[in-house]
């Protein structure tokens, strides 16, 4: 009895998700700005919090293919994703080479590589029933073992004046430019999942594949379609990190995997699949920006700073993560 | 015709309960190719030294693997085993430095192998019990395991004695390595287990956990007790690791977690649980390290070892669905 007032109780306060991580965005903002390095005045706090929102962004990009993913279900997982972000990084800053007019066949190149790693990845998991955990992480090791051929660890580029503009530096009002970047990206992929034939059938997919496939849904091609539009939109946030980076690397990538992948789980999306948005995406990224900014900030050794680093994932998680159990 | 369809069922039978049979061949295959490009192979004496050098540097990861098919069994995964193995190894590094104290050692082996249960039991509790994702709840908490080994020793350090190491490294029983034995006695325990309550309690978790829970099998507990192996396992698999390199680093378990979940797919241990084998996963780090080195031996321009090996390893995995595509089309 006094259990199930208990849970009533819990139901009338329980926030959604992504509420809850824009909630909690705002409180670890407001924290680090008790920080003695933090910020004193209105002026900074906005710069720093405009800052943040920046780094956000890449992230959030980074993390938009992996939430297409994740909704699709049967163990959905895209670890390919930082290496696919690293191989964009790498061709945009070595075929660009400082030239505008090079910016949109360079876009569209690396868009389509990164749709057919992502297609070879789809292929394998639907066709070949390979589960999707391994068979990302295979293509990882093959996008990476590509990427050391051709480059054989050297490269040299620049990036375009307009990417520097619209992307490193403010637009108007001294908002940067990647936040409306970023708006525009994160209203196309809510459409997309939220208005469109193609989110409708990802969701159906992720709850239940078999039902899905008796209702109609070309469930086989859905998974190849979701695998090869995540390729795509990872490397098209590779495309838009070096804009920001100004520089490559043959590594760069791989550390936004597991961010994006707990950006995505703190925005509320099941990793089971079928329940998700890429708006509580959005705000995961943000607070996984703000714990790691406000880490860096309090200058703490990088060993108490992983510890804390995993604390706080885990709080997160148990506040808001927690699954449905057995007992119904 | 008769003949055909039972012999065919029979083998199709023989598939579903023993899944690691592909892993088989693809062993035999991979181990054949490395035994014929391996100069004077058949020698005497050579082949005992392949087999404690191969073994004893498997051995970590064939423990990682064995952990990890259990949560697997169970329905779980854990990402923080290599983690414990980066904890357990710079704890052993900084403290065992001399074999005059046997007691104190073995008291540290002991604390050793106590972090690895808790550490097992705390990801258990967090997965089973409060029901989080296991996949991002293991990631997070191996953030806090490799950090405290980042804490306890910054930089690689360690003097094992060499008494040790030596008695790991080459400690041989009638041309077999000592690596090999405790495998098989792994093996062994196993087998006795598997067909005893808790391994069918295990498959039946792992398989459908809600009709497990309704027949009255502890289903939170089987999945933290699997989680707790796997603790205990990376303990072993720092110990052996320590044996084997006589010194401590941080980051010394990082590659191995991924590896061995490779190993136990490639073992035909199914990710979504209830099905596999540990005498498959044994199987899928074996492969995973004699395609190592197959390239290594072919002498191949370096920059393609990655993309080569990366692809190989695609392909192994590729096979079984392989198959039944050319069987549907029959």
């Amino acid at each position: 009895m006094s259990e199930n007032i208990q849970s009533s109780e819990k139901k009338k306060i329980k926030l959604s998700p992504q509420v809850t991580a824009l909630l909690l965005a705002l409180l670890l903002f407001l924290a680090s700005g008790l920080l003695p390095n933090g910020f004193n005045s209105a002026e900074t706090a906005i710069n720093q919090a405009f800052n943040i929102l920046r780094l956000s962004s890449f992230l959030a990009l980074i993390a938009a293919g992996q939430t297409l993913v994740i909704i699709s279900g049967g163990e959905g997982i895209d670890l390919s994703a930082g290496a696919i972000v690293t191989i964009a990084v790498l061709f945009t800053y070595k075929f660009i080479g400082g030239d505008n007019a090079m910016v949109l066949p360079v876009l569209l190149f690396v868009i389509a590589m990164g749709a057919a790693v992502g297609l070879i990845n789809g292929l394998g998991i639907a066709y070949l029933k390979i589960p999707p955990f391994v068979m990302t992480l295979g293509m990882a090791g093959v996008v990476t073992g590509a990427l050391l051929v051709i480059t054989r660890g050297l490269y040299d580029g620049k990036v375009a004046p307009i990417m520097t503009n619209v992307i490193a530096r403010d637009l108007v009002w001294g908002i940067p430019g990647m936040l409306f970047l970023w708006i525009i990206f994160g209203v196309l992929m809510t459409i997309l999942l939220k208005r469109t034939r193609y989110g409708k059938q990802l969701f159906a997919i992720g709850v239940n594949r078999l039902t899905s496939r008796l209702s109609g849904v070309r469930v086989d091609m859905m998974v190849v379609a979701t695998y090869s539009i995540a390729g795509a939109l990872a490397a098209f946030a590779g495309f838009i990190l070096v804009g920001w980076l100004q520089n490559a690397g043959l590594l760069v990538g791989n550390q936004y995997l597991f961010p994006s992948i707990a950006a995505v789980a703190i925005g509320g999306t099941l990793l089971s699949g079928g329940k998700g948005s890429y708006f509580g995406t959005m705000a995961g990224a943000i607070v996984i920006q703000l714990i790691t900014s406000l880490l860096t900030t309090m200058q703490l050794p990088e060993a108490i700073q992983q510890i804390i680093y995993g604390l706080i994932l885990i709080t997160l998680l148990i506040i808001y993560g927690r699954e449905k159990g057995l007992r119904l | 015709m008769d003949n055909k369809f039972v012999l065919r069922e029979w083998w199709s039978n023989f598939n579903r309960k023993n899944t690691y049979v592909l892993s088989l061949v693809i062993f035999l295959l991979t181990t054949a190719a490395y035994l014929i490009l391996q100069p004077n192979a058949f020698e005497e004496g050579v082949l005992t030294r392949l087999l404690t050098s191969n073994f004893r540097t498997w051995l970590p990861v064939i423990m990682l693997a064995i952990g990890q098919t259990i949560v697997m069994l169970g329905g779980g995964l854990d990402l923080s085993s290599g983690a414990l193995v980066s904890l357990g190894n710079v704890i052993l590094a900084i403290s065992i430095t001399s074999n005059e104290e046997p007691l104190f050692n073995f008291m540290i082996i002991l604390g050793v192998i106590a972090i690895g249960l808790i550490a097992g039991f705390f990801n258990g509790f967090l997965t089973a019990y409060m029901g989080l994702q296991p996949m991002i709840t293991t990631f997070a908490t191996s953030f806090v395991y490799s950090g405290l080994a980042l804490l306890i020793l910054p930089n690689p350090w360690g003097n094992i004695p060499r008494e040790y190491t030596k008695m790991y490294r080459n400690t041989t029983w009638l041309g077999i390595p000592l690596a090999l034995f405790i495998i098989a006695a792994i093996l062994l325990t196993w087998q006795v287990i598997k067909n005893r309550k808790y391994g069918r309690f295990l498959f039946a978790v792992g398989g459908k956990p809600d009709a497990a829970y309704y027949t009255g099998i502890r289903v939170t507990r089987i999945r933290i007790s699997t989680y707790m192996i796997s603790g205990f396992l990376a303990s072993l698999a720092a110990i052996i690791y320590t044996l084997l390199t006589g010194s401590g680093s941080a980051t010394s378990g990082a590659e191995m977690t991924l590896t061995a979940i490779t190993a136990a797919i490639l073992g035909g241990t199914s990710m979504a649980g209830g099905s596999g084998s540990l005498f498959g996963s044994v199987l899928g780090v074996i492969i995973l390290g004699t395609i190592k080195n197959l390239i290594s031996l072919s002498k191949m321009d370096s920059w393609y070892r990655v993309l080569v090996n990366a692809t190989v390893i695609i392909a192994a995995l590729a096979s079984p669905g392989i198959i039944s595509l050319f069987r549907r089309k029959k």
